[in-house]
């Protein structure tokens, strides 16, 4: 692959990738988000082929098929079924309002920028310029964690964090051992697995899934 | 000021001057179409300001000169908009200190002259649309500025001819991450700041919903038509400037091979197409959405501020 090409393509995956989450934070409608989610899932696919065909790495284009399978394909299946049939599709009142998280999005990437930039100088290349990109997500996927009520948002937000470290980790090493990677993929299909059926279980129970409703004991 | 330049900006002012009414009955009649209706014809703007400067000039009692002065600002800095904008070709007539400083500070200048117009009539309803085109005003200028800065960085300069000439030496830029996000960034506030819908209907006398609308609620005759014809320029060189930016191409080039006489004309042409395109583009989208409410306006913008900014920090650390 030609060098302003890749470059090229990877800068626009990397966008991709960063839009997506900033674009969770910016819409209501969980339908929407999970759709959002599926993107970002298909831009780290896309990220990790390209970095895979840059290095002529066979296997490292077949983890980000897989990759791309898991996390554009399988995991917002999943949620989605887990949207409850009628009624409680939005997310109505975020504990910070949706300007100001886009504000916070914006200082958040920031400060990815400013904690990265000794990571970047250790090797510049391509690859680790673009590491704040992947940073970024990972704090707005804490920030989805710690300010959404709804337990499907929560879910997304958790998947950010991890889509970020993924990403993070084939940025700025030359490729995750294959092993590692399945390992981390099944345990994350696993917590989603398992974060459903409780949602699933918080809905039957008490009709929503509003999670600052559950903060005390009752009988 | 070079010859070139010279003649590129006199061609620009008599192109948006006599076009801009034009583009926006071209947008009516595609949304009349959509809706099903027949249309009034893409003249139909130039009727109405020829019916309205036959009129008697007419002021609301109680109004000072701030009133009968903001029309005639709004025109005049829409017109030097129109000359220093790179809309037909990169040579600016003003190189040096027309950059995108000085143009996004005209433009705010004509806004800001009319929000004391609206304000000085007195009445409930300027008064509230000079307040919301003041919000609106606010979260779009910042946006606009980071979101040109972001596509100035590669180039080194904040003249806007400089950026266009290299976004047409270099194709490439444009599908980088930065284009992509301050053409996002960018679309949102051309529509905010120009008054479409989903932030404002220019076609509305509601008044729980107009903005742009309630402030020139008391102007009538010549000024009315000022006004009209100052906002179509504005909408046409927002639109031309963002056509530009993002697909520089067809552009009279100042350091290009072609003499002015020949380059002008085709990129005349070119331009009128870009901006038409365009124009209808955003007429057709605005049959299908609604307004926003205006309390839901600030986060559309702050998301287009975002963008703007991950803009400009992309240019600078991808890079």
């Amino acid at each position: 692959m030609n060098e302003s090409l890749y470059v090229q393509l990877l800068d626009l995956a990397c966008g991709a990738f960063v839009l997506a989450a900033v674009l969770v934070l910016w819409r209501r409608d969980l339908g929407a988000i999970v759709r959002l989610f599926a993107a970002q899932g298909f831009a780290l696919a896309a990220l990790v082929v390209v970095l895979g065909a840059h290095d002529s790495d066979a296997g490292l284009v077949a983890v980000g098929v897989a990759v791309g399978v898991l996390r554009a394909v399988v995991l917002p299946l999943l949620l989605r079924r887990a949207l409850p049939a009628g009624g409680e599709a939005r997310e109505t009142e975020p504990l910070v309002n949706v300007a100001a998280s886009l504000l916070v999005a914006a200082l958040l990437a920031l400060l990815a920028y400013a904690v990265t930039r000794p990571v970047v100088a250790l090797e510049p290349s391509p690859a680790t310029h673009a590491a704040p990109v992947a940073l970024t997500v990972v704090l707005i996927g804490f920030f989805v964690l710690a300010t959404r009520r709804r337990a499907l948002a929560q879910v997304v937000g958790f998947l950010l964090v991890d889509n970020g470290i993924t990403a993070l980790a084939f940025l700025t090493t030359s490729g995750v051992p294959l092993v590692v990677e399945l390992g981390v993929s099944l345990d994350l299909l696993l917590a989603v697995l398992v974060l459903r059926v409780l949602t699933a279980r918080m809905r039957a129970a008490f009709g929503g899934t509003d999670l600052d409703d559950l903060q005390e004991l009752r009988d | 000021m070079t010859p070139a330049g010279a003649l590129g900006a006199a061609a620009q002012v008599v192109l948006v001057g006599a076009g801009s009414p034009l583009l926006v009955g071209a947008m009516r009649q595609v949304r009349a179409r959509m809706e099903g209706r027949a249309g009034a014809g893409v003249a139909q703007p130039w009727r109405d300001l020829r019916k309205l400067l036959r009129k008697e000039a007419i002021a609301a009692d109680g109004t000072g000169p701030l009133f009968r002065i903001a029309p005639l600002v709004l025109a005049a800095t829409a017109l030097v908009a129109a000359a220093v904008v790179p809309i037909a070709t990169t040579a600016s007539p003003l190189d040096g200190s027309a950059d995108l400083f000085a143009v996004t500070a005209l433009l705010a200048l004509g806004t800001v002259a009319l929000a004391l117009g609206g304000l000085d009539t007195a009445t409930a309803f300027g008064g509230m649309g000079a307040s919301r085109e003041m919000v609106v005003l606010a979260l779009v200028e910042p946006t606009i500025l980071l979101s040109v800065f972001a596509l100035s960085g590669r180039v080194g300069s904040t003249d806007l001819g400089a950026i266009v000439g290299s976004a047409l030496h270099r194709p490439e830029l444009v599908v980088s991450p930065v284009s992509l996000l301050a053409a996002v960034a960018l679309a949102v506030v051309v529509i905010a700041e120009t008054g479409r819908i989903p932030v404002d209907n220019p076609a509305t006398h509601l008044e729980l919903t107009m903005i742009h609308e309630a402030m020139v609620l008391e102007y009538a005759g010549p000024d009315l038509a000022l006004v009209e014809w100052a906002s179509a320029m504005r909408l046409t060189v927002l639109l031309g400037l963002f056509a530009n930016l993002f697909a520089p191409w067809g552009i009279a080039d100042a350091s290009g091979a072609m003499p002015p006489v020949i380059a002008l004309p085709i990129a005349m042409a070119v331009f009128t197409g870009k901006v038409a395109l365009l124009g209808g583009a955003l007429a057709a989208g605005e049959v299908f959405m609604a307004k926003l409410r205006m309390f839901r306006v600030p986060e559309l913008l702050a998301g287009s501020f975002v963008m703007a900014l991950l803009a400009v920090a992309a240019s600078y650390f991808l890079a």
